[in-house]
């Protein structure tokens, strides 16, 4: 086995685990934690693939930033959140079912696909993606529109999210 | 490739089964990295020399974050009127 290929079981156990604890842990600060946890597996899996911007921003950004907004989330809504009573739905076992047999329809799919298990192929030397991705980002016959429309987005975002949970006072 | 669709019938089944607003949140939140696993596997995998697989996975990570703030400022919104986030209670609008 490669490093590259044990690193990936290790990270692909640790952030199965934690997506697992998350939906089914009771106490809902225990389960934003172990978010976080799955989030950095999904981060340690980017740098593998060699997407370092992309780790980088993962742990900055979703664990960072959506991860303590969980969190703060959760404190401020505090009075539901009393661990006793349940937390799943009566009928739980018909979304488990559901996701069950989804997961198997992928993989059946998935496996039935030629070429499935190979190796990466080589990174072409000379080619430095981080900054042939910083290059797309912003040339305009590259990717600086979705750019633009995204950062747009955000604006959006944040004024209506301000918005909404000041609203009643202003 | 399996590690994604794993990931993402996790929080299918999270968001489907949880009572309490915050909880399905963060299952979609998990159903949206198991989309971006999937871009950037398929991106280092097929074609390494184009940016299209990264920046598409760039988007959808803002896109996330964009939905987060919202969804929790809803959240947060509906609790103060309703003193309520479980999912089941916020049913004005139902028949």
């Amino acid at each position: 086995m490669t490093p590259d290929q044990i690193i990936f079981l290790i990270s692909a156990v640790l952030i199965l685990v934690s997506a697992l604890m998350v939906v089914i842990t009771h106490n809902l600060v225990h389960a934003a934690l172990w978010l976080v946890a799955a989030l950095f597996g999904v981060a340690v899996l980017f740098a593998i693939l060699n997407a370092s911007f992309l780790a980088v921003v993962q742990v900055v950004v979703y664990i960072g930033a959506i991860a303590v907004l969980f969190v703060f989330a959760v404190m401020l809504t505090r009075k539901e959140l009393r661990d006793r009573g349940t937390q799943t739905r009566a009928n739980w076992w018909i979304p488990a079912l559901l996701g069950v047999l989804i997961l198997a329809g992928l993989a059946y799919l998935i496996l039935g696909q030629p070429d499935v298990s190979r190796t990466a192929p080589a990174i072409p030397a000379g080619v430095d993606t981080l900054r042939a991705l910083g290059t797309a980002l912003v040339s305009p016959d590259g990717y600086a529109l979705p750019f633009e429309a995204a950062s747009v987005l955000l604006l959006a975002a944040l004024v209506g999210a301000v918005y909404v949970a000041v609203g009643r006072r202003s | 490739m399996i590690l994604a669709a794993a990931l993402f019938c996790i929080g299918l089944f999270g968001v489907l089964s949880r009572k309490n607003a915050i909880a399905i949140l963060l299952g979609i939140e998990l159903m949206l990295n198991a989309v971006n696993i999937n871009l950037v596997a398929f991106w280092r995998y097929l074609d390494p020399s184009r940016m299209a697989g990264q920046v598409f996975a760039i988007i959808v990570f803002a896109t996330a974050a964009a939905e987060v703030a919202v969804g929790l400022a809803l959240i947060i919104s509906v609790y103060r009127r309703r003193s309520t986030i479980l999912a089941d209670e916020i049913d004005l609008m139902k028949w």
